[in-house]
């Protein structure tokens, strides 16, 4: 905080409450928040999904989203009141002095214009620029954040730039017309790891050289300790604590910030395979796929799944991973190879399985939002499958889905005649595993099951998952980009790449060098708790080579 | 670019079959009436000897298919036969009336279209607003008041008790342009009132079920005024919605002009299916219903490719 201790204040502030209009009235979602900016520094805002990070963002810049008011407190941005301001100061604001990065940049670029055309649009119309004064700005910015052909690429569509780019195009796009705070809301969390990188080094850089005030939301934390000079932690719109990067890292106070910092801390031991000639539960053999008419997805995978073990199957988004899922489930028929189930070769396309090989593979979704019906009862959704693969009616069939209910530790009498929209986000997960468990499967796939949710839920349903496993004997394939749930619930990994299997092995022998490269520029690319941590990576890797490095 | 050529040689030729089922049916549902043409030319006049001898004429005697194949071949070459009741030629009657309509069906889309698209803008700017819900009560009403019924109201108000139109669209070949566009322009009128809503209701619609998207939040975060968030950011996306509708429309503007042309008395292609109709002159119907099916098959894959047009990810391929 020091750094910054004799600069002038940019934003301030005091006591800021926010409502937010649920069922028909308006609640509190922030409860008094207050927050000190100078000019230059870079405030982390951190906590789980609800804390009300992106509405303080938001408010920051005298926003309030549809659905949301500013009930109380004051906002002073560079001596000026923004809770008073009439609409029309507001937006002078807007894009020029204060800028905002969105979390997709895929959904945040408008589809139907160039990138460059949407660059160019905040300085032509404050009349800073004047138009090939503002492109030829914007291909200088392109090329600071590295982005390839800056002279170019700005003529493209966003639908045909990758997302890690397009995301520093949206950094480049906030800078455009230089201004004196921007909000970054959880630019990185949509891209893989490798990306990130890139992204958050391009972040940094420009920053620091134009000096920009930065407000930099996230609810990871390694993420955070790179970018922020302080950090504020936040849950349920209230502030638990506010301290420097290093302070916080270090010594957190609260019990909350402890709570947060621990809570990569479950790991199970890992098991190895069965020593007797038990059978693979799941065989995959010299697989190959593509989607119609397009190139190859998968070449030639191969890798084996033994009844009660974890298998996590790690790649970069397009590595194939989940294309190897839709093999195995029958919803896409490979090209050649096939999938063995106990050694009996299973029917390419599931239409031609037989209830009981359907039974078999199961899968829990990403999206539970998506993946649940909203307008099916919990108990019709559990119910289905149940009924389907056991037969089960009446009295039979309720008291196996008030089992279920009982296995994932949700109250029946709770929940029994509940609707998805009603159930959080790790509640609708638990709801997602029972649909999958009512099959009575040997084997259920996981596809990034825990990546949409916060890190303390997720933490549940890992725990959940490894019960249910010790319990049941279930064998996993669990999908996902994110190597410390690897670290903590794997048994083997798969390491994907452009849909290749480059490596696979017991965890602990992925996890210890030598690593095939790939596998090393994985591992390298989690972000660690340490704050010197991009520094020192950086400093490895060489600067120039992170763009080639993740170019995917 | 090359894709979309693709495409649209796709579409057409599949609106060609559509078309040739069509026509399969509009021949063999004629068919299928009671009696055939020769008795219901003849009517009460029919006796066994005038009747085969009409058959004859016709060609009556033929077996169905090959009569079909026959009708088709003429259609296809513009030869659509010759009326029942006055043996003239069917292509003949309808090649005018077809361009009154069309020029009917042209001045009321002329008028509508950008009308209904400018006034959906203004109320997706203003929505909620008093004026937004004036425009809906305003062009909801037109759209439920039967057409006759509204034309018969401007008819009572700016023909008769005003006197500023004309009440009779009658056209004649010495007319100049300006002349015509005054004579047909209460139907037009009465037209644009029946076409209005849809359309505007469609472009507010779309409009606004874009503005919770990430890139609506971005423009407005950029500090883009109301306006040009909806006009630049927002209706650029929502073309596709909105370009069905147009088409929807124009379809009607073509098709379903028949009380409208009854009403004002205008020399158009509906008021001669109606008078086909009621004196069985079965060629006519037979050539005015494939023209109609024609028409909404054309005007709907226009607007499937209007829709892909403004689609950037089809128009500018990775």
């Amino acid at each position: 905080m020091s750094k910054y201790h004799n600069k002038s204040v940019l934003l301030e502030i005091r006591d800021l409450k926010i409502d937010g209009y649920a069922d028909e009235t308006w609640v509190p979602i922030i409860k008094g928040v207050d927050l000190t900016l100078r000019r230059g520094e870079v405030l982390g805002l951190i906590g789980e999904s609800g804390a009300g990070k992106s509405t303080i963002g938001a408010a920051a810049m005298g926003y309030a989203r549809d659905g949301t008011r500013i009930s109380e407190g004051s906002i002073e941005f560079d001596g000026m009141e923004l809770t008073t301001a009439t609409s029309a100061e507001k937006r002078a604001l807007r894009g020029s002095r204060i800028a905002y990065v969105a979390q997709s940049a895929a959904a945040s670029f408008n589809p139907a214009h160039k990138l460059i055309d949407q660059h160019t649009e905040a300085p032509l119309h404050y009349r800073i620029k004047k138009r090939m004064e503002a492109q030829e700005d914007a291909m200088e910015l392109y090329e600071r954040l590295r982005l390839p052909n800056p002279t170019e690429i700005g003529f493209r569509y966003p639908h045909q730039v990758s997302g890690g780019q397009l995301q520093r195009a949206m950094t480049a796009m906030a800078m455009s017309c230089r201004p004196d705070l921007i909000i970054f809301d959880e630019p990185t969390t949509a891209l893989d790891v490798t990306t990130q990188i890139e992204v958050l080094a391009a972040i940094r850089d420009i920053v620091d050289q134009f000096d920009t005030a930065a407000i930099y939301i996230t609810h990871d934390l390694a993420v955070v300790a790179q970018m922020a000079d302080t950090i504020k932690v936040l849950l349920k719109g209230e502030e638990v604590e506010h301290a420097s990067t290093e302070k916080m890292l270090d010594a957190p106070e609260e019990d909350y910030t402890k709570s947060l910092w621990a809570v990569r801390s479950f790991k199970r031991p890992q098991k190895s395979r069965p020593e007797d000639d038990s059978r693979p539960v799941i065989s995959v053999q010299g697989v190959d796929a593509a989607y119609t008419g397009g190139a190859k997805v998968l070449d030639d995978i191969s890798f084996e799944i033994y009844p009660g073990m974890t298998v996590a199957v790690v790649g970069e988004s397009g590595s194939g991973k989940s294309t190897a899922a839709r093999v195995i489930t029958g919803l896409l028929p490979p090209m050649s190879g096939e999938v063995l189930c106990r050694g009996e070769a299973l029917p390419p396309r599931y239409q031609d399985r037989t209830r009981d090989q359907l039974r078999q593979a199961q899968m829990i979704y990403q999206m539970a939002d998506t993946a649940l019906n909203p307008k099916s009862r919990i108990s019709d959704i559990i119910g289905r499958p149940a009924q389907f693969y056991s037969g089960l009616k009446g009295q039979g069939l309720k008291q196996r889905v008030d089992e279920l209910l009982d296995l994932i530790e949700l109250d029946p009498a709770k929940f029994y005649n509940r609707f998805p929209p009603e159930l959080s986000g790790g509640q609708k997960q638990r709801i997602g595993i029972a649909r999958a468990l009512a099959a009575e499967p040997e084997f259920i796939i996981c596809d990034e099951v825990t990546s949409a949710l916060d890190q303390l839920v997720a933490e549940g349903i890992l725990k959940l998952l490894d019960r249910l496993q010790q319990e049941l004997g279930l064998a996993y394939m669990f999908i996902t980009h994110d190597l410390a749930t690897v670290r903590s619930i794997a048994d083997e990994v798969v390491v994907m790449q452009n849909g290749k299997v480059v490596e696979q092995g017991a965890k602990e022998e992925m996890f210890t060098p030598p690593h095939h490269p790939y596998t090393d520029l994985l591992l390298s690319s989690v972000p660690e708790m340490d704050p010197n941590w991009l520094t020192t990576l950086l400093e490895e890797r060489g600067v120039d080579n992170i763009g080639e490095a993740a170019s995917v | 670019m090359k894709d979309i050529l693709g495409l649209v040689a796709k579409r057409l030729g599949l609106g060609l079959v559509t078309l040739l089922v069509v026509s399969v049916l509009i021949f063999f549902a004629v068919e299928l009436l009671p009696g055939d043409i020769a008795q219901a030319v003849l009517g009460q006049m029919a006796t066994e000897e005038t009747l085969a001898q009409l058959r004859l004429e016709f060609g009556l005697d033929r077996p169905a298919v090959v009569r079909y194949f026959d009708w088709l071949a003429g259609a296809v070459t513009g030869d659509f036969g010759t009326s029942l009741i006055d043996g003239e030629a069917v292509t003949a009657k309808i090649t005018d009336r077809f361009i009154n309509t069309l020029f009917l069906a042209a001045y009321a889309a002329v008028i509508a279209v950008p009308f209904a698209i400018a006034l959906g803008i203004i109320v997706a700017l203003l929505r909620n607003s008093i004026f937004d819900r004036v425009a809906n009560v305003v062009t909801l009403t037109s759209i439920s008041s039967p057409e006759f019924f509204l034309g018969y109201i401007l008819i009572l108000y700016l023909a008769v008790k005003w006197s500023m139109f004309p009440a009779i669209a009658s056209l004649s070949s010495s007319m100049t342009f300006l002349e015509m566009l005054e004579r047909t322009f209460l139907p037009a009128l009465t037209l644009v009132l029946v076409v209005t809503a849809h359309m505007m209701r469609m472009t507010r619609a779309a409009i606004i079920n874009l503005l919770a998207s990430p890139y609506i939040e971005m423009a407005r975060l950029k500090g883009a005024p109301p306006w040009k968030v909806i006009v630049r950011h927002a209706l650029p996306n929502a073309w596709a919605p909105i370009i069905n509708v147009v088409a929807l429309n124009l379809a009607y503007l073509v098709t379903g002009v028949v009380l409208v042309e009854v009403v004002f008395v205008y020399p158009g292609i509906g008021q001669l299916l109606v008078d086909a109709v009621a004196k069985r002159d079965f060629p006519i119907v037979q050539a005015c219903c494939l023209i109609f099916a024609a028409t909404f098959i054309l005007l709907n894959l226009a607007a499937d490719v209007g829709a892909i047009l403004t689609n950037p990810r089809l128009r500018h391929p990775k």
